[in-house]
């Protein structure tokens, strides 16, 4: 099967880890599954965890990316890190809005506002 | 893609039909995930070239991807002896799409609300709620098996979801 491998790439700014999905379309297991290895993979390696994900390429999602962020959720709440999405389009938004995720992820406009806006910014 | 203009033969004579004839399509795929890809390319292509919104071609992306998803793993148990049949009608003014498993079929209403308490943070439980809201007719069979989903060009659904119940 000639799957394409979605991306995601990983930052450092301003005292925070910025992972943003390369792919603008999120569908299949497959990329849902290598996407949480990867954002794991960066849960586990950071010390003091201020996570942003980045959404700027992300045209379309399913409702497996929303099972997958809210496990990156909870993972970050257990080692006590703080998470922010941003950047997020807005139809993506719309699909947010109507799950009523909104009222659990903190969304930000950007990944500036996201990384000013850790309780223990510095 | 698609003809802009289609050609009928009857009693020997030639017609040429604008494009406003309706596009059909049905198709029986495998039970695998990604097996929705084309059917779903056709039906997105279609849309477009009957002038359907970016927003309605979102919509109906979503929705044809999530009735796929439950009808591979919850209908069908991703069994690979069963398939999945896809049948769609575009037309200028709306889209119709029905899309049935082999499954013993469900009961949508026993599906909780994942808005509401606890359910919130679950990480399953969203397609029902996200196809309710994107399209304006959504409804199953009484087997549960199938899935039939209508959505109007250029109509905004009323509520956006809210009106679906667990």
């Amino acid at each position: 099967m000639a799957a394409i491998q979605p991306r995601v790439s990983v930052e450092h700014v301003d005292g925070a880890t910025v992972v943003a999905f390369t792919d603008e379309k999120i569908l299949e297991d497959t990329d849902v599954r290598a996407l949480r290895e990867s954002i794991e993979a960066v849960i586990e390696k950071a010390d003091r965890l201020h996570l942003v994900l980045d959404f700027r390429h992300v045209r379309f999602l399913s409702s497996a990316v929303l099972g997958l962020l809210i496990r990156v959720r909870k993972r970050v709440d257990e080692r006590g890190g703080q998470l922010r999405l941003c950047n997020i389009h807005p139809g993506i938004h719309e699909v947010f809005r109507i799950t009523r995720l909104t009222n659990i992820f903190d969304i930000c406009e950007s990944v500036d506002i996201a990384t000013q806006s850790f309780s223990d910014h510095r | 893609m698609g003809p802009l203009w289609c050609v009928k033969s009857v009693d020997g004579k030639v017609f040429y039909m604008a494009s406003e004839a309706p596009i059909q399509g049905s198709t029986v795929v495998e039970s695998k995930p990604s097996a929705i890809s084309l059917p779903c390319r056709q039906i997105l292509s279609a849309m477009e070239e009957k002038g359907f919104s970016k927003d309605d071609v979102f919509a109906v992306h979503l929705a044809v991807e999530e009735a796929f998803v439950n009808a591979v793993k919850h209908g069908n148990k991703m069994d690979p002896h069963k398939t999945v049949t896809i049948d769609y009608t575009i037309d200028a003014e709306k889209v119709e799409i029905d899309i049935q498993d082999q499954g013993g079929g469900f009961n949508p209403q026993s599906i909780p609300d994942p808005r509401v308490g606890e359910n919130l943070y679950r990480p399953e439980g969203r397609g029902l709620l996200l196809m309710s809201a994107y399209m304006h007719i959504f409804e199953y069979n009484e087997r549960g098996n199938g899935v039939h989903m209508v959505r109007y060009k250029d109509r905004p659904i009323v509520g956006h979801g809210d009106a679906v119940a667990g």
